[in-house]
């Protein structure tokens, strides 16, 4: 397939301001109207927050131009890569945005890395408005020693490589320890827990990469234990994860009833999900969980636990100082209370044997390009409500906008708003839109200047046809190709 | 999970039917809407009218059949909703979330933990909030008003420049 492949030429014809026939003013108005230029958008990242800002232009503004520019060859950012396998309901998302990419008044581009192929100066030269919704691509680093040992991994990398990643492709995790170590409260901490103790055959049906299935089927892995710096009111997982650990047919759950006690008075009076969070918790840990449940837990082999008031302070290696052994981890005690407590030490240390630890910390923003305001202690654009700051022009939604936490609906309304704040300046004129714009057609000229040729939206739904018959073969939804040279080829490049 | 998905793909199905019918019914000049008396079971004892308060307070009316949920409502009838029902009415988002009348509210089926899961991610949770995919429509439902809640990230006005251009 050829680079032009897709491509919609600049729909804004000659001026008709110089062709205006002699009429009534309502004629005269109509004409003025469609000769007004169109706005061009471009949106970096294809992610949930890149689709949901355009799907929210495009619906409210009848005349913009809504373009997007992917890294990968592929759309759907974390959608593809971050959504749990075993969560094949959030990726209905993933039609609406297809249908967002089929608007002709979109084009997709992926296999374009923005900051390298293309400069935001000379996006913003082809469009009247930029958005950056280019997500959170790196991972916090825990900042102790023996961080970097085998068997330690980011979660991120960890979810990158079973969910087919091309940059984790080839992680390889080690699951050879029975003792799993996940550092982090979070929902990514549960997934990965969940991943690692979930039975095969429920894995089986999901759209989990090949390779990790043949290595989870081998791992040894029996126990993994989530620890946390702060207690119980201050997990950062959500309910329905907890339930589904709760709930997992093959593992049972370890609460130590020590964690729960008197914790009733103290979530007497706050918001609704993290009471029923806790109140989850604490029946649990505490209450008699009948008969079925206790017989089955009583017959299974593999176990998971939360830990509280545990820092880490250190991986420690084997004699061959290569490969992680165990955590040292220092107690530590809350500082005030509710979602502000602090962990302080105590000065009392621990140490638990583990060969695997997942470290679960959160995700990081990183800045784009130098044009572009950031703020690294934040890890994000400076903006408000989605207007970069001291960047006229430059907008952006998503985790790059509040930083990397919150569900799907937490993206869709923040990448709304940020939406809403380009039609307000589009409509107040804060944003200039009086001389006409090159579009796609002047990006697509430098990129091939640089030999860069764009993924289309067609070439990506023939990689997903492609999926699906390979998914098709096993009994899978799609096996996924997880080599940007496979999907290149597949479409002939 | 396919359940919801599958009760819109039938109850567009039978929309089709209906439509079709005419040619085979040799009356070419009944309109859709007198063809509806013509389904097996009298259509006015099935239907449903319930009325929405959008974001905007704009009041839309859309009318579903008993079974359908709330969601198949909005979708069947492409009621402008913004961002409703992002994953297609399958208990993994709360996109849907609609806030009932106090008296409808009281008679809605008994709420399930997994939908008091989704229920605390929502926006504007009030206690009169249920998840639009799992309400299914009754014949005392008739002439219900539900609410859309605000997206309380940010309660600006919204704008729509295409009603405006």
């Amino acid at each position: 397939m050829s680079c032009s492949a897709g491509i919609v030429g600049c729909r804004r014809g000659p001026s008709l301001r110089f062709l205006l026939p002699k009429g009534s003013v309502a004629g005269i108005k109509r004409l003025l109207v469609s000769a007004e230029v169109i706005p061009r958008i471009c949106i970096v990242g294809s992610g949930p927050a890149g689709f949901y800002t355009a799907q929210h232009l495009l619906k409210h503004h009848k005349q913009a131009q809504v373009d997007i520019f992917e890294k990968l060859p592929i759309p759907f950012g974390l959608v593809r890569f971050g959504v749990a396998p075993d969560h094949p309901e959030v990726k209905n998302v993933i039609n609406a945005f297809t249908q967002t990419a089929r608007s002709d008044r979109c084009i997709y581009s992926g296999n374009v890395t923005v900051g390298k192929d293309v400069t935001i100066k000379e996006l913003q030269k082809a469009y009247h408005a930029v958005v950056l919704s280019y997500g959170a691509e790196d991972s916090r680093r825990l900042g102790i020693p023996g961080e970097d040992l085998a068997g330690v991994y980011s979660a991120r990398a960890f979810v990158g490589w079973y969910n087919g990643l091309p940059e984790n492709r080839d992680l390889k995790p080690d699951l050879s320890s029975e003792t799993a170590v996940v550092l982090g409260h979070g929902n990514v901490a549960l997934d990965v827990a969940r991943i690692l103790l979930s039975p095969l055959e429920i894995l089986r049906k999901s759209d989990i990469t090949e390779d990790s299935l043949t290595a989870l089927a081998r791992s040894k892995v029996k126990r993994v234990c989530l620890i946390g710096r702060r207690g119980p009111l201050q997990v950062a997982f959500t309910i329905k994860e907890l339930r589904e650990m709760i709930n997992l047919p093959n593992a049972r759950p370890f609460l130590n009833p020590a964690d729960f006690k008197g914790l009733g008075d103290a979530i007497k009076d706050v918001p609704r999900p993290r009471k029923r969070l806790t109140e989850l918790m604490v029946k649990t840990a505490l209450e008699d969980p009948g008969e079925a449940m206790a017989s089955r837990w009583a017959s299974v082999s593999r176990e998971w636990s939360l830990k509280f008031l545990r820092s880490p302070l250190e991986v420690l290696p084997m004699a061959d100082g290569r490969q992680a052994r165990a955590i040292r981890l220092a107690v530590t005690r809350l500082e005030g209370t509710g979602e502000a407590a602090k962990a302080v030490p105590t000065g009392e240390v621990e140490e638990m044997l583990c060969g695997l630890v997942l470290s679960s910390i959160g995700y990081k923003s990183l800045p784009i390009d130098p044009a572009v305001p950031f703020d690294a202690k934040q890890g994000v654009i400076p903006n408000d409500l989605g207007r970069v700051l001291g960047a006229t022009g430059l907008y952006c939604s998503g985790w790059v906008k509040r930083g990397p936490t919150g569900v799907i609906i937490t993206t869709m309304n923040d990448s709304f708003d940020t939406a809403q704040s380009v039609l307000e300046d589009l409509q107040s004129g804060a944003l200039d839109v009086s001389g006409a714009k090159g579009g796609f057609d002047l990006v697509r000229s430098i990129l091939q200047s640089r030999g860069i040729c764009p993924v289309s939206f067609s070439d990506w739904e023939k990689i997903d046809a492609a999926e699906v018959a390979r998914g098709k073969l096993s009994g899978k939804p799609r096996e996924k190709i997880t080599d940007p040279r496979e999907m290149l080829e597949l479409i002939g490049r | 999970m396919a359940a919801p998905g599958l009760l819109r793909a039938a109850a567009s199905s039978c929309r089709r039917i209906l439509l079709a019918a005419p040619a085979g019914a040799g009356r070419p000049n009944a309109g859709p809407r007198r063809l509806l008396h013509v389904s097996p079971r009298p259509s006015s004892e099935d239907k449903v009218t319930v009325h929405f308060v959008n974001r905007d307070g704009d009041k839309l009316t859309a009318q579903g059949k008993v079974g359908d949920s709330l969601l198949d409502v909005v979708v069947d009838n492409n009621l402008d909703i913004d961002g409703f029902g992002a994953c297609e009415g399958t208990l993994a988002c709360s996109t849907c979330h609609l806030i009932f009348e106090d008296q409808m509210y009281e008679k809605l089926d008994a709420i399930t933990d997994e939908e008091m899961d989704m229920l605390d991610l929502a926006y504007g949770l009030t206690d009169r909030s249920r998840l639009g995919c799992q309400i299914f429509l009754k014949k005392n439902m008739n002439q219900m008003t539900v609410r859309v809640p605000e997206a309380v990230a940010d309660a600006r006005q919204s704008l729509d420049m295409s009603k405006n251009p």
